[in-house]
């Protein structure tokens, strides 16, 4: 095989599947990179910032190396050969200080980034909600302490409202993560995480659990949706006058391993619940 | 000496440098072995669960017992060592056996303070903080066990074939050992004891 | 009911029940090995194979051994990605696909613990065994029996891993084990305990060998070697050797602790009685991320060897080249937070350690730009070695690229532990560690074989994987971004995830053509040996000290103990003046085979399924067997032997007319 033959046939590799997955993500909503909320807006926004920067890098080295690797192929005879040639000052200067400075930049963007995307930090909204989730085996779990219901595997939130998750376990170390509205925090027993997310309008989203909890963590995804004002409302209304009762009686029940729970709605029964789960881990219970 | 003989000494020597460089190496992985004890139980020190404290728990004058202890044990392997670099077979064993003696001392004591500690309900299994405490300390008193359980095998060794250069070098070693388990139960002391405890 | 306990443990009959897949593969093994016993029957090879091999102490031995377990464990690895990728393209919606979930876990968790610790571990091992004491000059390493003894850890590892999918089931809880899940309570089962005890056997191995290269590189270089004229690969696994022994005590400690968690009942990772989960990620982490560097730097030292030969030309900036090493291996203990930016640490520490990562990138990119200018004005060759070299430079740049996109911890928040993470650190370790170490094994296989590879079929391979790779993983990172977490057995339809799986899976088959190219180009290369033999000892116009041997060298490396004045001593040597007349020999100390090793291996394999399945009594015989080995070892008073000037003279002789 020849080395222009091996040449082509690497570009023809590079270039066909580079063009191959440019054209997918053009023609497919890809959640990361559409979000549809601004906590996921602001961390595609650094995503693709970073990006940048790293090119700046990265597509000299693809050049460089197609470039140099064919012009000094051995079968180019008039190509200049300096066998011993083996530093510059200028080079070494070039590419421990160019990539210095992305750093820089990078970093600069990154620490405004932490601090102004830090799970822990309100969104500035005209409304704000509370809804607490908790990771069981193998469900999610989300509480509404404010409207005094409960569901599970679905949540149902107003758009444009600032959504203040707060986040726990019954369970393993799990992830509560809403890809199209924002990034996730580890869910925790014993722990309290919290999460601002808001929807920028109505839609329906897929969240699930992005850490290993056991068996059944395939079914540890759950339903987002938001809604006019009014249809949550309605909404929150009809769950009230659901004929169950989320009491400590049925959370032993839930709390018992189980896999694609379908979707449930129950009247709160038991107020602070969520934090009743929380000391359980924290203090002997009796 | 005719050139083999020659050769061999060379070549001793060459593998005596390498030997106690390389267990000093080795020391230095323990050493972080403990840095990992010593920072979950830095970590986890405060997590009582309820349960009594290290001031409560742990008797003061009883660890500086182990501590003296331990100290006259690393003077006796000291003072062995010098017998050793005199050729003294016989004072080799004598203090080494004493170093010996003191090793189980000091284990007995640990040995006393984990009992009082299980019989009153404060085991490893009652809360984090008992578990990081009985951890560092019983992984320092398996590595004295160790140490006592070579001690053996070598002063077996000076007995049958005397203070041959093997020997003195693998009874080195060991001095490195030894010195090591102290200095690293200086620190248990200090960071559980004195700082915890009072 | 009969109480089995006392002599049993928890090792009952149902351990040995299996599904199907499973109960086929271990019949399977079983018969293979069973065929392997008989061939060594009937050409009565059982004294040569325990004699000359198993009980060996030679460093260029062991090397081979290492390279042989880890070729069986790459197979393993590889079966287990193809059953992964067929189980996502067939489990959805209605449909569960052909495995269990508990299996599919099992499979993910055995994938990532193999390939890491015992293929990548190993093939890097196996190198590091063989090369590193030809190329400085030495005869063998400072301590061949420890050396000896690492390997049968190891090995003992690897049987606990791979007996248990036979034997009860392997870990489901992932290749870091993150408690509570990895605790007693939600997997009370023996599989973390397998996982536990596979890597603390072969973690002390490992550890140990870091203490023994490490005396070996910094006391028995030859007369001239400082060490600014060694070889960059003995550079690379100098740093290598001093992230083992600062990290591997940590996976020790913290393994440990897991297990004391699980059989004692102790708290330091229980979710309740004041544990704490967050330790264990920070403990697992702090070992692991400098794990990671471990892997990667030797592939640096590898393409630091081969760009300069198949360029003919000196490598290009070789102080920045250690430098940027030292930078990369210092900095790898600063970084290990970035592995859990979404557990909640806050903006300030987030944004320091996501900093300290993309530091990181600095001296690795100036590492690839150091590469390149080498072969800037060189001469290329662009055998498969450099083949794969491209294949790295494409693959691992990528790879580099999306980890700092991951530095940028809101930007994790969006990705980690979604199929973007699966992507990069596949891209990394793929298009460097692996792509690395087949390009090394195909430039150093005439050294240690005494035969060429077959070019065509090498190249033939090198385009499979590059191709196969991009096609499998360059779709797992648009899935990531669509909101894929990693380790799912099955998903909904309507994610829309299925073609790209069944891209993914195509791309896997087509790195299983590429690994078959590869096993044909051993078996024909062996076919072709004599055509293909390496007469020279210098195949490739080498510039370092390992190509002045024979090939494959003598037992004792070298004649006479080179002396070095410059770096690549060799090139040196040839371009020099030439002819110092007849070498003078002298008797050469060697060390003698020992069977220490293989009991200590054995003893330590059984003392780790005792405490498995908690059968007391067997655990005891284990540790007694180990400590009287070792005490036997100590007492043994001929442990080397001399070998005459005659036989030297003989053997050198031998080459000279060859």
């Amino acid at each position: 095989m020849s080395t222009k033959t091996k040449f082509i046939i690497l570009l023809l590799i590079f270039c066909s599947v580079a063009a191959a997955a440019f054209i997918f993500m053009s023609v497919t909503d890809i959640a990361v990179l559409n979000p549809k909320g601004m906590i996921g807006e602001k961390q595609r926004d650094l995503l693709w910032l970073a990006t940048v920067l790293m090119l700046i890098v990265v597509i000299p080295v693809f050049l460089l190396v197609f470039g140099i690797g064919w012009k000094y192929r051995a079968e180019n005879a008039k190509a200049k050969h300096t066998p011993d040639w083996d530093h510059s000052l200028l080079a070494e200067c070039v590419w421990w200080g160019v990539p210095c400075a992305i750093i820089v930049v990078l970093g600069w963007f990154t620490w405004k980034g932490c601090h102004e995307l830090d799970p822990f930090r309100p969104i500035a909204a005209k409304k704000e909600m509370k809804i607490q989730a908790v990771a069981l085996q193998w469900k999610w779990l989300f509480i509404y302490p404010e409207q005094e219901i409960a569901t599970v595997n679905y949540i149902r939130f107003p758009q444009e409202t600032s959504i203040h998750f707060e986040i726990t376990s019954d369970a393993p170390m799990n992830s509560f993560w809403i890809p199209e509205l924002g990034g996730q925090i580890y869910a925790m027993s014993g722990m309290r995480s919290e999460l601002y997310l808001i929807a920028n309008g109505i839609g329906k989203y897929r969240g699930s659990s992005a850490n290993i909890s056991g068996k059944g963590f395939a079914s540890m995804y759950f339903t987002a949706e938001s809604t006019s004002d009014e249809d949550f409302e309605e909404w929150v209304q009809s769950v009230k006058s659901s004929p169950t009762t989320l009491g400590l009686n049925e959370y032993k029940r839930l709390v018992e391993p189980s896999e694609y729970h379908p979707a449930a709605f129950y009247v709160l029964g038991k107020e602070g619940l969520f934090d009743w789960i929380i000391m359980k881990y924290m203090v002997p219970m009796p | 000496m005719n050139e083999h003989e020659h050769h061999i000494d060379l070549h001793f020597i060459e593998v005596s440098k390498n030997t106690i460089f390389g267990f000093w190496v080795y020391l230095m992985t323990d050493a972080i072995l403990f840095a990992t004890l010593f920072a979950t139980y830095a970590v986890l020190h405060d997590n009582t669960f309820g349960g009594p404290s290290a001031r409560e728990l742990f008797s003061l004058p009883h660890a500086l017992g182990e501590t003296i202890v331990l100290l006259a044990s690393s003077l006796t392997c000291a003072l062995a060592m010098v017998a050793v670099s005199k050729s003294d077979k016989t004072k080799t064993i004598g203090w080494y056996g004493a170093t010996f003696l003191l090793g189980v001392c000091f284990l007995a004591m640990v040995g006393t303070e984990f009992a009082r500690l299980i019989a009153s309900g404060n085991g490893w299994d009652r809360n984090a903080f008992l578990t990081a405490y009985f951890t560092l300390i019983g992984t320092h008193a398996l590595h004295i066990v160790f140490g006592l359980l070579f001690m053996i095998v070598f002063l077996w060794e000076v007995f049958r074939r005397g203070l041959v250069p093997v020997t003195i070098r693998r009874l080195t070693c060991l001095k490195l050992f030894w010195f090591f388990s102290y200095f690293i139960w200086i620190f248990m002391f200090a960071i559980v004891y004195l700082i915890g405890a009072s | 009911m009969i109480d089995t306990t006392a002599l049993f443990g928890r090792l009952t009959l149902d351990a040995f029940k299996h599904d199907m897949i499973e109960t086929a593969v271990g019949v399977s093994a079983l018969l293979i090995g069973i065929a392997i016993m008989g061939l060594l029957t009937y050409y009565k090879k059982w004294r040569w194979l325990w004699y000359d091999w198993l009980t060996s102490v030679d460093h260029k031995k062991i090397g081979v051994m290492y390279l042989i377990v880890s070729t069986i464990m790459l197979f393993k690895g590889v079966v287990e990605a193809l059953m992964m990728r067929a189980q996502q393209v067939l489990s959805v919606g209605d449909s569960y696909g052909y495995l269990s979930s508990p299996h599919f876990q099992q499979l993910f968790t055995a994938h990532g613990t193999n390939m890491i610790f015992f293929v990548a571990m190993g093939l890097t091992f196996a190198l590091i065994n063989f090369l590193v004491p030809l190329q400085i000059g030495a005869r063998d390493v400072a301590f061949p029996f420890l050396n000896s003894l690492s390997f049968w850890l190891f090995a003992a590892g690897a049987a606990l891993l791979v007996i248990s999918m036979n034997i009860g089931a392997f870990s489901a809880a992932g290749w870091v084990a993150y408690p509570p899940l990895s605790g007693i309570e939600y997997s009370p089962g023996v599989g973390i305990d397998y996982w536990i005890w596979s890597v603390q056997i072969s973690g002390a191995g490992t550890l140990l060998s870091g203490v023994n290269f490490l005396v070996t590189i910094l006391n028995m270089r030859c007369p001239g070697m400082t060490l600014m004229k060694m070889p960059l690969f003995i550079w690379s696994i100098l740093i290598v050797l001093v992230l083992i022994i600062f990290a591997f005590p940590i996976l020790t400690a913290t393994a440990g602790m897991l297990s004391l968690d699980r059989f004692f009942g102790t708290h330091f990772f229980t979710p309740d009685a004041g544990g704490s989960p967050m330790m264990y990620v920070n403990l697992i982490w702090a070992w692991g991320h400098p794990e990671v560097y471990i892997l990667i730097m030797p592939a640096f030292g590898i393409f630091s060897e081969i760009v300069p030969v198949f360029s003919e030309k000196r490598i290009f900036g070789y102080v920045s080249m250690v430098w940027a090493m030292a930078a990369i291996a210092f900095f790898s203990f600063l970084v290990w937070l970035h592995h859990f930016f979404t557990m909640g640490a806050g903006a300030n520490v987030n944004a320091f350690f996501a900093f300290m990562t993309m530091i990181i990138a600095v001296p690795t990119g100036v590492k690839m730009f150091n590469w390149l200018f080498t072969m800037l004005r060189g001469k290329i060759h662009f055998t498969s070695p450099m083949l794969w070299f491209m294949g790295f430079v494409v693959i691992f740049t990528i790879g580099g690229m999306d980890g700092v996109l991951m530095a940028v911890a809101p930007v994790d928040f969006q990705v980690h532990n979604s199929l973007f993470l699966i992507a990069h650190f596949h891209s990394v370790i793929i298009g460097g560690v692996v792509f690395g170490l087949f390009s090394g094994f195909t430039y150093w296989w005439p050294k240690i074989f005494g035969f060429k590879l077959n070019e065509k079929l090498g190249e033939y391979a090198a385009f499979c994987w590059i191709f196969g790779f991009l096609l499998a993983f360059i779709p797992l990172y648009i899935l990531g971004l669509m909101g894929a977490t990693r380790r799912l057995d099955h998903y909904e339809l309507s994610t829309g995830w299925r073609p790209l799986f069944i891209v993914a899976f195509a791309g896997a088959f087509v790195i299983a053509i590429g690994i078959f190219f590869q096993l044909l180009q051993i078996l024909i290369s062996f076919r072709d040996r004599k055509k293909n033999a390496d007469r020279t000892g210098d195949p490739w116009n080498g510039r370092t000290l390992e190509w002045s041997t024979s090939s494959p060298p003598p037992f004792y490396n070298f004649a006479v103990i080179p002396e070095v004045h410059e770096r690549d001593a060799f090139w040196a040597m040839k371009h020099g003046s030439h002819g110092e007349g007849k070498p003078c020999y002298e008797q050469i100390h060697m060390p003698k085979n020992t069977a220490i090793g293989v009991y200590i291996g054995a003893f330590s394999f059984l003392l780790g399924f005792a405490a498995v399945w908690q059968i007391l009594w067997l655990a005891i015989v284990g540790f007694i067997g180990i400590m009287a080995s070792l005490i036997v070892r100590l007492s043994d008073r001929s442990t080397d032997t001399y070998v005459a000037v005659e036989e030297i003279e003989k053997i050198e002789e031998e080459r000279g007319r060859a």
